[in-house]
Order: C-alpha cells, then structure tokens, then sequence
C-alpha cells in the first residue's frame, strides 16, 4: 500500500467514526482524535518526503530529547534504581519508578548524554552487560508491584566490548525480551530516536510500540549493513532505504502501532512539545490496555510476536 | 569448509569452500593434507591438530541421533523476502543460492528423533545457509519445533550454528528475536526441557535470544561464542581481545555454558543430560 492508500484508508476510517458519532449520539472523540493524530503523522510524512538517511541523522542528534531530562519532563517523581546487583550499573541504560497522569509506571530508557563527558560516560548510549541485567533487575521489581512497564529507547546498539561478552550481554538481552513477554501488567515501548538491534529489541518487546515521526528501528545500523552486504560503507544511505527502518515504513508492516508526529523541524526543535506528544500517546495505550484482563493482555502479547513476519500479519 | 584460527590461535573463521568436493582437504591450520573419507570418519576433526571444521545441518543430525530416526518436520509457509531486499545481489537470488549449494530450504532444520532411545524435538542451524541467520523462516521453523515440542512433551534440542539475525529481512529479522523467546515461553510453561549445543559461531542475535536462556547449555569444543564479533569489537573500542577470547572455555569460564565437549563425545554429553531431565516424574 502507498502512503496515499494508506492516507485514503484512515481518512475514509476517520469519516465513517463521525457519522456513527452523529448518528448514535456516542462519543468517540478519543478516538477520532487518535486517527487524526495518525493522518497528521501519514500527511506530513507524506508531503515532507524526508529520505531515510535524512531520519537516520535526525534521529541520531545528540539534542534529540530523550534520556533522563525527557523522564523527568514526562512524569511527576522520578525515583531511579541503580545497579544491577551483581556487579555494577550502567550510566547508559537507566530505570526507576515515576507517575504519568497520576498512575505508577516502571520506567527504562537509554542515557545518550549531551556533553562530551556525558556521551563518554553512557557510551552514547550503548548499554553493556550491567545495564541489561540491571534491567532485568528493573522488571522483576515492577513484576512483583504490578506495575505497568514503559520503556524509551534511543541507542545505536548494545556495547559491544570485551567486557560486555565476559558478563553475558547475550544472555541478559535475551533473559530482558523473556522478562518484558511475561511481565504481568501493561507494557508501552517508544522508540525516541535510534532503535539499533539487539540493545533496542531488549526492551522492545512490548504490548504496543510507538515511534516517533523520525525516529528509527533496525535489525543493524545502515553503515553496518553498508559494510557487509555492498562490502562498502559509502553505501550506507541506500542500505537505509532497503533496510524499511523509518516509522512509516514499520508502521506500514505492521510492527508498530503509532507514529507519533514530530514537530516540522523534527523532535530537538520542540522538546516540551515532544514530551507532551508521547505523554498523551502512552496514556492513551495504558488506558486501553489497562481495560484488558491479565490472561488476555499474555495471550495478545504472544500472539503479536509468534506470528511476526509470517504471512497475514500486519494491520 | 574448513575453520582457520589465526597464529595467536584466538578465534576461528570459515572459508566458504568451493562447491566441489575433492578427495583431499588442507587443514588450514595445520596445512596437512587429509583424505577425506578420513576427515569423515573423524567427524571433521583434523586427525593431526585436532581442529574443527565445518558440520552441515544433516551431518550434525546424524552425528547426535539414532540412525534413521530422524524426521523433518513440514516446513511452515512464509513469505519470502517481505522487504523486497537487495543489495549487490538481490535477496531472492541469494535464497535460491543458498538452497541450492546446501540443499535446504532454510538455516535449520528440525525434526523429530531419538537419541539413544529418549524422543526428541531437534532443530540443527546451517551456518552454509547465509550465515545461519535468523529471518522469518528461521524463526518460524524454531518456534514451530518448540511448539510441537511443548505439544509433545518431548525435550526441545537445538543445535546453534549462526552470526546472527538475516540483514536482509530487517526489523523482521530483529522480531524473530522475541517470537523465538516467547516460543520458548511455551516450553517453559509445559515444564519441557531445553537443551541448547553451542557450536561454531554461536553469535548475535541468535546468541542473544533463543541461543542464551536454555535449561541446559554445552559448548562444543571450538565454539566461538559471544554477542558481538571480534573485529567488531575492536572496532568500536579499541580493545585488545584477549588470548582465548569467546572461544567455548571462555564460555565456560565466565559462567555463560554448563560444559565443554569434544564432537566425538557431544551425543553422549547429551543422553547424560537427556536421562535425568527426560520423562515425567
Ligand atoms: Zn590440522
């Protein structure tokens, strides 16, 4: 389906609401306002015609809101939870409790940085072993207290170091993706700007997953895939196009469930606006999923990643 | 297809071989030359130095089960190439290469079969198979067999030979991920037994979801075993990687595997630990 398809769909979706609205007197204006929010997203996707290495490198700016400041923005209390307790803790991978319109959540979320000192500190983001186990850590807690799980993802990868094999990184991103398909309340992922691999997947396997207008999810990075498969990392930007890694193309295939529009100018721009954005997008999927009964929440988690990819599925 | 090591014997690396298949091989290790009804006989362990080489999926099978009794499960019908990929080649024209020189119709290959007797779910990566990666049909294929495993009450047995997740299904390939874990979910939930052989490579994204969270986990001697690679490693941090890095003992060294077994004794490592957890009660 094109994107003008796509648009054609929802618009006719969003008209057919209005008249069952106007005809049975119902009111389904949370819901009208989610589609619109859709077409808004489809329309300046659509018309702004941004290339997928031009996300790519806004998704990648280092003034990109996300990390901490982003969670203190978004929810009232941040109390944050440090270490893993076995070894250590991980400035790149950080996580706690807060409350989002008036309601507890466990939160995780990558730490970026901003300073050079900063990105120097959180390896941009790469989280190592510890920052993964303490994670686990983090959702057995929050399984334990019922909490509803959000996490917020913005990394170019997990770290890969000598480290990092030597604590089990494979194994605790595995055990992070076990823990988050059992967890037994409600799970929201946004992805805030670099989904890379392995280090975003760990926390991604959630009830819904939202994305921001420009930000992007891939199995490897474009030069990654550049170096491997064209032998050649010039050919990084045409590796982004094959790769499908922007929201409108996940979204598309199915393995997202919204794309939350960004400012013109793209998320840095509008940082307060931004947080306001997902703020009202992951409430509105806690609210709906949070009707949900907990055998029925389990059964849709897993029958949402078992049929992944395979034929029928998507939207 | 036989693995090198490098002169500090740190790690390995495969040569992908010509399709023919001439009466003798060099160890490339060694540089001896062996007949290779001999290399064959000794499981493609060189004879003189003791290195590996490489195992197909159906050598691996009939290496670990009892003869004839191993049965492929029916493939599972996916949609191939759902990104419409290509690169240098596209990525149709890569599948259909691969099945012809392996003669396969993915990167593993699951059945049902006995070993020693005790009936199992056994599913066998082909790292000839583009790497042995993980894409749709991968994915579907494991969680198929864990499911008929569940099903069955039978233990869930796989053998890891893979670099990782298939770039060229994407994201996609990045899900198989989690659709592997939550097949393996189903395992638990029956109180089914998993047992994962770590082999040569056991890395990426396999390593990091179904390949890292086994009830039991044993490497075979000569296993490379990690989430990232060695050259990427360096790359991105400069490190120097240390002697024996990632290899099977470094494994067991870091608490990550539970043994480490030469190929000659790995199907009776396996009955070892297929008698106690087999069977109810
Ligand atoms: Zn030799």
């Amino acid at each position: 389906m094109t994107g003008e398809e796509r648009l054609r769909l929802l618009e006719e979706k969003a008209a057919e609401l209005r008249r069952l609205a106007q005809e049975h007197d119902l009111d389904l204006s949370a819901e009208l306002a989610v589609l619109e929010q859709k077409i808004a997203a489809l329309k300046r996707s659509i018309y702004a015609e941004l290339s997928p290495w031009a996300r790519v490198q806004l998704a990648r700016r280092p003034d990109r809101p996300s990390g901490l400041p982003f969670v203190q923005a978004l929810c009232a209390g941040f109390y944050e939870l440090r270490g893993d307790r076995i070894v250590g803790d991980d400035p790149a991978l950080r996580g706690g409790f807060g409350k989002i319109g008036g309601a507890r959540v466990a939160l995780l979320f990558h730490q970026r940085g901003t300073t050079p000192e900063e990105q120097r500190q959180s390896r941009f983001g790469m989280a190592s072993a510890h920052g993964y186990w303490k994670a686990r850590r983090i959702m057995e807690v929050a399984a334990r207290l019922r909490l509803p799980l959000l996490t917020l993802i913005n990394t170019p990868g997990a770290y890969p170091g000598v480290q990092a094999e030597a604590h089990n990184i494979a194994g605790a991103i595995a055990t992070c993706i076990w823990q988050m398909l059992r967890h037994p309340a409600p799970t929201v992922a946004v992805i805030l700007g670099e989904g890379g691999s392995g280090g975003a997947v760990a926390l991604a396997a959630a009830d819904r997953v939202l994305m921001l207008e420009n930000a992007t999810y891939s199995v490897i990075s474009p030069e990654g895939a550049a170096s491997i498969l064209w032998k050649d990392a010039k050919f990084a930007e045409k590796a982004a196009e094959n790769l499908k890694l922007t929201a409108q193309d996940l979204w598309a295939l199915g393995v997202v469930d919204e794309v939350i529009p960004e400012p013109p100018g793209g998320a840095h721009t509008d940082f307060l606006g931004t947080v306001e954005a997902v703020r009202q997008a992951v409430l509105h999927h806690l609210r709906e999923l949070s009707t949900k009964p907990l055998d029925e929440l389990l059964r849709l988690r897993y029958k949402r990643y078992r049929h992944v990819g395979s034929a029928g599925s998507g939207h | 297809m036989p693995i090198r090591r490098d002169k500090r014997d740190r790690y390995v690396e495969i040569e992908v071989g010509a399709p023919a298949e001439p009466l003798w091989v060099r160890c490339e290790s060694c540089g001896e030359l062996i007949f290779r009804r001999k290399l064959q006989e000794n499981q493609y362990v060189c004879p003189r130095c003791g290195a590996y080489f490489f195992l197909s999926a159906p050598e691996r099978v009939a290496s670990l089960v009892d003869e004839g009794s191993f049965e492929e499960l029916p493939p599972p019908r996916i949609e191939e190439d759902p990104l419409g990929f290509s690169d240098q080649v596209p990525y149709k024209e890569r599948l259909s290469r691969a099945r012809v020189e392996t003669n396969l119709n993915e990167a593993v290959l699951a059945g049902r079969a006995k070993v020693q007797g005790i009936p199992v779910i056994l599913a066998v990566m082909d790292f000839r198979f583009i790497g042995g990666s993980m894409g749709v049909g991968v994915g579907e294929i494991l969680a198929l067999a864990m499911e008929r495993a569940a099903e069955e009450r039978k233990p869930f047995v796989l053998v890891v030979a893979s670099g990782g997740a298939r770039v060229q299904e994407g994201v996609l390939s990045l899900l198989q991920m989690v659709k592997v874990v939550a097949a393996r979910e189903t395992l638990a939930q029956a109180g089914v037994p998993y047992i994962a052989i770590l082999t040569y490579p056991s890395t990426g994204g396999v390593l990091a979801s179904i390949g890292g969270i086994a009830d039991v986990t044993i490497a075979e001697e000569g296993a490379l075993i990690g989430f990232a690679g060695p050259r990427v490693i360096e790359q991105t941090t400069g490190e120097r990687l240390p002697p024996g890095f990632q290899t099977a003992k470094f494994a067991l060294e870091h608490g990550i595997v539970d043994a480490v077994v030469p190929r000659a004794k790995l199907k009776e490592e396996l009955v070892r630990a297929l008698s106690v957890l087999a069977g109810e009660g």
